[in-house]
């Protein structure tokens, strides 16, 4: 339907920073604290007290800006941006305007290349309640660092843009700068979205869309907002510049502000704090110290442990699970099978529970010793499965599971022998079938030794002690 | 000497008849507040005043100091503290009905400062609103009047510590100075007043106005009582990222180092505008100076003529920006409406004074999209090359001397309807604010219909210190 026109998006995030105190005074950041507990006289803007910059805020925003392959400025300013509204406590937010912190950025989705245009710490503002007739503020929030990363206008479809958020967010996810939790408003994004015909270069007339908390807001706004756009163009009406406001239950925008309407922030540099210096040698110790990003993990598992894209996708996901992954690895070589077990059962119980890794029960090395046991064959790999279902309800360890329930396979050759001999006996059309060439009903004598076994003998050994038999 | 008179004396003074033992520390208070009563009701000094707490912690410093040796020389001097500088606990109006029953949850870093070192705040002084202000007409708490004759003006906005320190109603004082707002009240009210350089002392707890010229700075009888408050209140502090990070001496006063120095005449300050009698006290200050300096120079501030405009869009910017936090949701005064723009619009337009209006407006003009550059911009290089002119003549000079004020003080009410040329009273004080250099205001020994006049001396950055010896060696000269 939108064929005849080029999309063209550009997104703003704000990224709440993971740091410990707020970005102009010594208070807590936390999420979900007593309303106003988190406060002082400095982030409630009471007369007379003055912002100084957290250094570790400075680090996360320079961390960032390396990996999103921005270019830093040596000598940045804060700046003021001015309105009026009860959760601004100063009447103005600061933030950068003129000579952000980094500039002239990339990240690479599927070999496009998203440029970013810069990257600036700015601080957030209060919340505001509203119930019934009252409005009330919460200051908790108020002070808390941010950094907000703009693109230039050159994503080019609704794809894309999750695409980017969703790489975007595993980057700072890596880099230990933002939590990302897009629901706890710690990752917020606001695209711009303009249409022109095909091969015109000048841009079309831009709407910006507000409050997509989630991806698939996102997806759907940006869908919408484009078919919008397209139908006003087809029937040869203008598109005018307005901030739209989504509506996640009737999946509509709506007008929040038009361009008349747009505030005039009156920015002029923050006098109270000085020129922010950003040496060589703290660029350089950041660099030194940035993890592995992710797309460098995935390569990684993928050579070193022979481990399928898809998988090493799935592992790479978030930090947390990739380094719940390493962990596991590191005592049990088996990569290939933890690989297997993370990505199906663990990513099961996870889902089920609406835990993260972090709070996952069965820590990496306890889960090392159930796989090292299966690897080894020392249980089979339904009473694996067993186990750690046990493993997931109970505190037990996996030895201790299998010993009491009898659940470890036994290295008994001559019980095996009797089974097996047995099996062949009560099995004479089989055995013939097997020996005319159809070699897979194999796995069906395996099966009907382990049932005879009661799984305490290990079925690859079976299958050998089989064939021998057989192939005589 | 009858022990009502103390209040007259220097902080240096009481502090060695205290240490001496001549003097209890309640002797002390009990003179201060004697001359309160005597005075305050046709001066208008003080917003608040602690009478009881005073005297309490007086008792209690009687009962507790033993060891007078050590004594610090601030210990149990009565303080003054402008009304816009944060003492923990008591009201900061900044003299506007905005901030009418505003407590200060903390302390200012400088009111810190100076309770370690003991010092008894007796009270908060009057001020022009939110400090702008030249004459102290525009406070919601009333016009304070100069002690020389109260039909005059006592200079603003910092009239209140200077007139409390003329008629001896405290010991020391605190200012604020933004383009002279402790310099020239000081020379209408005949004390002395100094403005630290830039940085120099914490402007936590200073209620903004102009956030990059606003400065804490004393207002004494003396200059060495300057230097000891000086020296207690400076030096760098984690609250204030433009507090600058360099040792403080202790200030002292030596007024030989005079003839090591070159003092620089601008050329620029001694034009029309200037009163003649005024223009022949400074004249005839610099002719005895000149015979124990090293040399008087003839200098050139070649954009002095631009200082007032400079100085009246860069204070007007910031202080729309400044003010912008009272807005009646959080504390001090709420007009309550229904709708919030229309809560706002009532607060504030109720809340502040014409003059803090007029500022705010044309702040929020010169910040306007499309003026910035044209307003704010401008003035912000005009500002460096204000700057580049002190740094060209202190290479020929050590301390350029000048007129505090243009005028004598003005009488109550002449000025305040037209405020273009009250704005002139700050003729040539705002330089040195805008290059963000120390300078100091002492009285003349010759008056004018009983007022002295202010001579300014204007130092290097950081060169307090010089700036010191060289107003000590003049005081000294009065003698």
């Amino acid at each position: 339907m939108h064929n005849k026109y080029e999309v063209v998006i550009g997104m703003e995030i704000h990224a709440q920073l993971k740091t410990k105190t707020k970005m102009f005074c010594a208070c807590a950041v936390s999420f979900g604290a007593q309303a106003n507990t988190n406060v002082c006289p400095i982030c409630m803007g009471l007369p007379g007290t003055l912002p100084t910059v957290n250094a570790q805020a400075i680090a996360l925003a320079i961390r960032a800006s390396l990996a999103l392959n921005c270019q830093i400025r040596p000598k940045s300013t804060f700046a003021r941006k001015h309105y009026f509204y009860p959760d601004l406590p100063k009447g103005y937010q600061i933030t950068q305007y003129k000579e952000p912190l980094a500039y002239e950025g990339f990240i690479e989705i599927n070999r496009a290349q998203i440029r970013i245009r810069r990257l600036h710490l700015e601080e957030d503002s209060g919340k505001s309640i509203h119930a019934g007739n009252e409005s009330l503020v919460d200051f908790n929030r108020c002070g808390v660092p941010l950094i907000e990363i703009v693109t230039e206008p050159n994503i080019t479809s609704p794809d894309q843009a999750v695409q980017y958020l969703h790489e975007l967010r595993q980057i700072l996810n890596y880099l230990e700068v933002s939590d990302c939790d897009m629901e706890k408003g710690h990752f917020r994004c606001e695209p711009n979205i303009s249409l022109r015909p095909i091969g015109q270069k000048q841009f079309g007339v831009r709407t910006e869309l507000k409050n997509l908390n989630s991806l698939r807001n996102v997806r759907e706004g940006l869908e919408f907002e484009i078919n919008r756009q397209t139908k006003l163009l087809n029937e040869g009406k203008a598109v005018q510049q307005e901030t739209l406001y989504w509506d996640e239950q009737t999946k509509t925008s709506g007008t929040m502000r038009t361009k008349e309407e747009s505030e005039d922030y009156r920015y002029f540099p923050e006098p109270d704090l000085p020129v922010m210096n950003i040496t060589e040698k703290m660029i350089n110790t950041i660099k030194s110290n940035l993890p592995l990003l992710p797309a460098q993990r995935k390569q990684q598992l993928i050579r070193q442990y022979q481990i399928s894209p898809q998988i090493a996708e799935v592992i790479i996901e978030t930090k947390e699970f990739a380094d719940y992954y390493d962990a596991t690895v590191k005592h049990c070589p088996n990569a290939k099978l933890v690989a297997n077990w993370l990505t199906t059962e663990v990513r099961a119980v996870l889902n089920q529970q609406i835990i993260s890794i972090n709070d996952f029960k069965i820590k990496p090395q306890q889960l090392a010793q159930l796989l090292n046991l299966l690897s080894e064959n020392k249980i089979t790999g339904k009473n694996a499965k067993q186990i750690f279902e046990q493993m997931v309800t109970t505190n037990k360890s996996a030895q201790e599971i299998a010993k009491t329930q009898n659940l470890l396979s036994i290295e008994d050759d001559a019980l095996l022998t009797n089974i097996a001999q047995e099996v062949i006996r009560e099995n004479p059309d089989i055995v013939t079938k097997y020996r005319q060439g159809k070699t897979s009903v194999i796995g069906y004598l395996t099966g009907l030794v382990v049932k005879k076994s009661q799984g305490k003998l290990n079925p690859q050994k079976i299958t050998r002690t089989l064939q021998q038999y057989l192939n005589t | 000497m009858n022990k009502s008179d103390l209040a007259r004396l220097s902080i240096a003074a009481i502090h060695q008849k205290l240490k001496n033992k001549e003097i209890k520390f309640f002797d002390v208070i009990e003179s201060v507040f004697q001359q309160i009563k005597n005075n305050e009701k046709k001066i208008s000094a003080y917003i608040s005043l602690f009478e009881q707490e005073s005297f309490e912690q007086a008792q209690q410093l009687d009962q507790t100091v033993k060891d007078f040796s050590n004594l610090h020389p601030l210990t149990g001097i009565p303080f003054a503290i402008k009304d816009n500088i944060c003492v923990k606990d008591k009201l900061a109006t900044c003299g506007s009905r905005i901030l009418h029953n505003f407590n200060s949850p903390y302390d200012a870093t400088a009111v810190q400062r100076l309770k370690d070192a003991g010092v008894i705040i007796i009270g908060k002084t009057n001020l022009d609103e939110f400090a702008m202000g030249s004459s102290n007409e525009t406070s919601y708490f009333g016009k304070v009047a100069n002690p020389l004759n109260p039909e005059y003006v006592p200079g603003g906005s910092s009239g209140g510590s200077a007139a409390a320190i003329a008629y001896s109603g405290c010991l020391g004082a605190l200012g604020t100075d933004t383009g002279g707002s402790v310099r020239l009240p000081a020379a209408f009210c005949g004390v002395v007043g100094l403005k630290p350089t830039y940085g120099r002392v914490s402007r936590y707890g200073l209620i903004a106005f102009a956030s990059s010229l606003d400065c804490i700075g004393p207002i004494t009888k003396t200059v060495q009582d300057a230097a000891l408050i000086l020296s207690t209140i400076a030096g760098h502090d984690p609250y204030d990222a433009t507090s600058v990070n360099m040792p403080v001496n202790q200030f002292l006063c030596n007024p030989d180092a005079l003839k090591d120095y070159t003092i620089g005449v601008p050329q620029e300050y001694f034009t029309k505008g200037l009163d003649p009698r005024i223009a022949q006290i400074v004249e005839k200050t610099i002719a005895e100076l000149g015979k124990k300096c090293k040399a008087v120079k003839q200098i050139s501030l070649p954009h002095t003529s631009y200082t007032i405009a400079t100085y009246q869009l860069i204070c007007t910017a910031e202080a729309s920006s400044n003010l912008a936090r009272y807005d009646g949701v959080k504390y001090g005064l709420r007009i309550t409406k229904d709708d919030l723009i229309e809560m706002y619009e009532q607060t504030r337009g109720q809340g502040f004074g014409a003059e803090v209006k007029r500022r705010i407006l044309l702040g929020t003009y010169g910040l306007s999209k499309g003026y910035y550059d044209e307003y704010y911009g401008t003035a912000q290089k005009v500002r460096a090359l204000i700057k580049q002119d002190f740094d060209q003549a202190f290479k020929t000079c050590d301390i350029i001397i000048t007129p505090t004020a243009p005028t004598p003080p003005f009488k109550l009410g002449e000025k305040i309807a037209d405020p273009l040329t009250m704005y002139l009273s700050d003729l040539f004080t705002t330089s040195a604010s805008l290059a963000g250099l120390p300078a100091i205001s002492i009285p003349s020994r010759d008056k004018i219909n009983g007022f002295p006049a202010g001579i300014q001396l204007i130092g290097r950055a950081f060169a307090e210190q010089e700036v010191l010896n060289c107003a000590d060696a003049i005081e000294k000269l009065y003698a």
